[in-house]
């Protein structure tokens, strides 16, 4: 396996407490050594000066659509659209047809993904079967298969009991439960935030509680039960604070925001487009500034996309009756750059740690650092690329991103997975 | 409005009050035995209605008629839209069979919106969802100028099912941009305290006796039963509390005008004595429908 060896990049490793210039050689795969000029020994040099070198990224929240809905995504399409977000690793949640609740389909994605992604694929496997909230699926045999965590993301489960089940099983594996919080009752029928906004276009309305009942009760089964449990795309300031004072009581708990429910607020949406259409829905403006005060504070554990591809035809129709999602791995790290980095909320050892460390702690990745041993995965950042993002040029086989046409400064220049660039930005 | 009509909240005060000028100047055709005009002979317009619709469907087509066009109207049964095409498919095939409008109403707020910023056709919003009704409002607003000198300074009472009515946010647009004073009242959960927001001068109430209280025009809305599919308010009870009968209406101005934007539900929000007195003013409103349609399909076909 040939050798890279990446030259005078700031190489940003918090695992590590490490910030500053020096060299990276990945070789057969893994990290070998990081310092100060590395002899090349044969190895291909790679240049990385006045660029910021990080541990590879990963995504814990992304949607393939494969099997089952190969028209919107597939696990290759997926992972191109990751390797050029700037992302080594995804985990994918298991709302695919049929959904992800055996053994044998978590080790049809794997096997999948090792034919296909040009990026690592972590499944994540269903709570129930189905996802239908009734059935508790395979959750060991699924974890033994390579299942990284459990979710019923997209169908949450509405029966307590079931969940106190689920937590209780998964905890036995130490395996995280991630919900998808949304108390369907109380959300029925709602396409976007509940809110003046909803009010003056006539949709119905999802509002901030229907997400925050289901936190609360997750929260108290969580004390209960002992499980590791993970709040997947928080988007309300009650269900943040909530979390901060779990996190203050010791519970194992975790939660992962979105780009877009950072970025964005619901006054902002373009009236009836469909690309503004996704659950948990964007936000009113204190929701957003609770969002980021929480990332600042560390109560957030990781920025995760939710990158949720539908085809044109299922978006391009009335607002109410489109599907739920949006595209996202393209564009995480530039919005994460211009909407927490550059304002000064946090800083790039934070960001990067909310792309890397974080995930990888929630998910037991041996990954997410830049120690010699661990794989060689590796993403390369140029802080001062200025690039519009053009959707019609992405790797996606959809086209659903309310930032189509987004100037943007900063992104992921160059994306190498197992010691491999697998993706390098256009000049 | 160059293109089409969409909604009320986008329209300056200068266009409504052109609309409502033109409309008065097509009233008196109502009397007359030949009521046509020819203004817009050879005219094409496509009424769309993919919601059940009987008095503003016939409306749109009467007004076409009057002023020459040809109208069409084709409802959703029977059209390829059961047959599983999308929206957009289904309007971009009528346009290019070149009507010069299409008239539709669609049971998802934005329909209309969607398709403006997809295809070239102007399109007129007879209804969309529980988002705006625009010619309801303009019809309610001729209807409110033929018995008030100006809009300003009136207090008008909206009561019923807000949340979910289209013609209240057509007509809370409207009456804001005239500096109008606007009650809302009805159960709480169908009365959000975020109306407020909508517009200048709102505000809100859930008794009713004090949304009546020396108002001048009192809106009543149909409580849309066929949308209560979730538990909003006790059914049993509503037109105890939010029932406009007599003996609450002399509580209002005593020139005060009822208006219903139809189909009413006789004994439910409105008593059968309160509709059919003198105060009332509902068959009005669909006769001054037809005068709106007029000088709107004018305005969008010139």
């Amino acid at each position: 396996m040939p050798k890279l060896l990446i030259r005078n990049g700031r190489v940003i490793d918090p695992a590590n407490s490490l910030d500053r210039v020096t060299d990276v050689l990945l070789a057969n795969g893994i990290v070998r050594a990081v310092g100060d000029k590395l002899p090349a020994r044969g190895a291909e040099e790679f240049d990385a000066s006045g660029r910021i070198v990080a541990p590879g990224f990963i995504d814990m929240h992304v949607h393939l659509r494969e099997p089952g809905f190969e028209n919107s995504e597939t696990i290759e399409t997926g992972s191109r659209c990751a390797a050029a977000g700037g992302f080594t690793t995804v985990c994918c949640m298991p709302n695919t047809n049929p959904v992800n609740d055996t053994a044998h389909l978590t080790r049809y994605i794997i096997e999948r993904a090792k034919a296909a992604a040009k990026v690592n694929v972590f499944p994540i496997g269903a709570i129930t079967k189905a996802s239908a909230g009734e059935e508790l699926a395979s959750i060991g045999a699924m974890k033994a298969a390579g299942a990284v965590a459990i979710s019923d993301d997209g169908r949450p489960v509405m029966n307590s009991r079931v969940m106190r089940r689920a937590m209780e099983i998964a905890a036995s594996f130490d395996l995280p439960v991630i919900d998808h919080c949304e108390d369907l009752n109380l959300s029925a029928g709602g396409d976007m935030h509940e809110g003046a906004v909803s009010l003056k276009y006539g949709l119905r309305g999802i509002p901030s509680c229907s997400e925050d009942v289901m936190v609360a009760r997750d929260l108290l089964l969580a004390e209960v039960t002992g499980a590791r449990y993970h709040v997947a795309h928080l988007s309300t300031r009650n269900a943040i604070a909530m979390v901060a004072e779990a996190k203050r009581r010791g519970l194992r708990v975790t939660c992962e925001v979105t780009p877009h429910h950072f970025a964005i607020h619901d006054h902002q949406i373009l009236p009836f487009d469909s690309n503004y259409k996704m659950k948990p829905p964007i936000r009113c403006n204190h929701d957003v500034e609770a969002l980021i005060a929480g990332i600042k504070a560390g109560v957030v554990d990781a920025i995760a996309t939710d990158h949720a591809p539908h085809s044109v035809t299922d978006k391009m129709q009335e607002f109410e009756r489109c599907p739920f999602g949006i595209l996202g791995l393209e564009t995480a790290i530039s919005i994460s750059l211009e909407r927490l980095v550059f304002p000064g909320h946090i800083d790039l050892k934070r960001m990067i740690e909310l792309f890397t460390t974080g995930p990888a702690a929630i998910l037991n990745l041996n990954r997410g650092s830049l120690t010699p041993g661990l794989p060689g995965d590796v993403t390369i950042l140029d802080l001062n690329s200025l690039w519009t993002y053009d959707v019609n040029k992405s790797p996606s086989k959809s086209r659903n991103s309310p930032f189509d046409g987004y100037a943007f400064k900063g992104r992921a220049v160059t994306t190498i997975v197992s010691g491999e660039i697998v993706w390098q930005a256009p000049c | 409005m160059n293109k089409g009509l969409l909604d009320i909240e986008a329209l300056g005060r200068p266009e409504i009050e052109a609309l409502l000028d033109r409309a008065r100047d097509f009233q008196p055709l109502q009397q007359r035995k030949e009521k046509r005009l020819d203004l817009l002979g050879g005219r094409l317009v496509v009424n769309l209605f993919f919601e059940a619709s009987t008095r503003t469907r016939i409306s749109f087509e009467i007004a076409a008629k009057r002023l020459g066009a040809d109208a069409i109207s084709i409802s959703s049964q029977g059209s390829s839209v059961s047959k599983g095409e999308t929206l957009l498919d289904t309007v971009s095939t009528l346009s290019a069979m070149r009507p010069d409008a299409i008239v539709m109403r669609h049971a998802a707020s934005g329909a209309p919106h969607f398709l403006a910023r997809h295809l070239p056709i102007p399109i007129i919003n007879a209804g969309d969802g529980q988002h705006e009704h625009p010619t309801q409002a303009l019809l309610d607003a001729r209807t409110i100028l033929d018995n008030r000198s100006s809009l300003e300074g009136l207090r008008v009472a909206i009561i019923g099912d807000i949340l979910h009515s289209r013609v209240a946010r057509s007509n809370i647009h409207l009456l804001a941009k005239f500096g109008v004073d606007i009650v809302l009242c009805g159960p709480a959960p169908l009365v959000p305290q975020e109306l407020t927001g909508l517009a200048p001068g709102v505000s809100i109430t859930y008794d009713i006796r004090e949304a009546l209280r020396e108002t001048d025009i009192i809106m009543m809305l149909r409580v849309q039963l066929e949308r209560q599919n979730e538990t909003n308010f006790p059914a049993g009870e509503y037109s105890r509390f939010y029932g406009l009968r007599a003996e609450n209406l002399a509580l209002a101005k005593p020139d005060a005008i009822v208006m219903h934007p139809g189909p009413m539900n006789r004994g439910r929000e409105i008593s059968t004595e309160v509709a059919d007195s003198s105060r009332s003013v509902i068959l009005s409103q669909v006769e001054n429908g037809i005068a709106v349609r007029m000088a709107v399909l004018e305005k969008v076909l010139q």
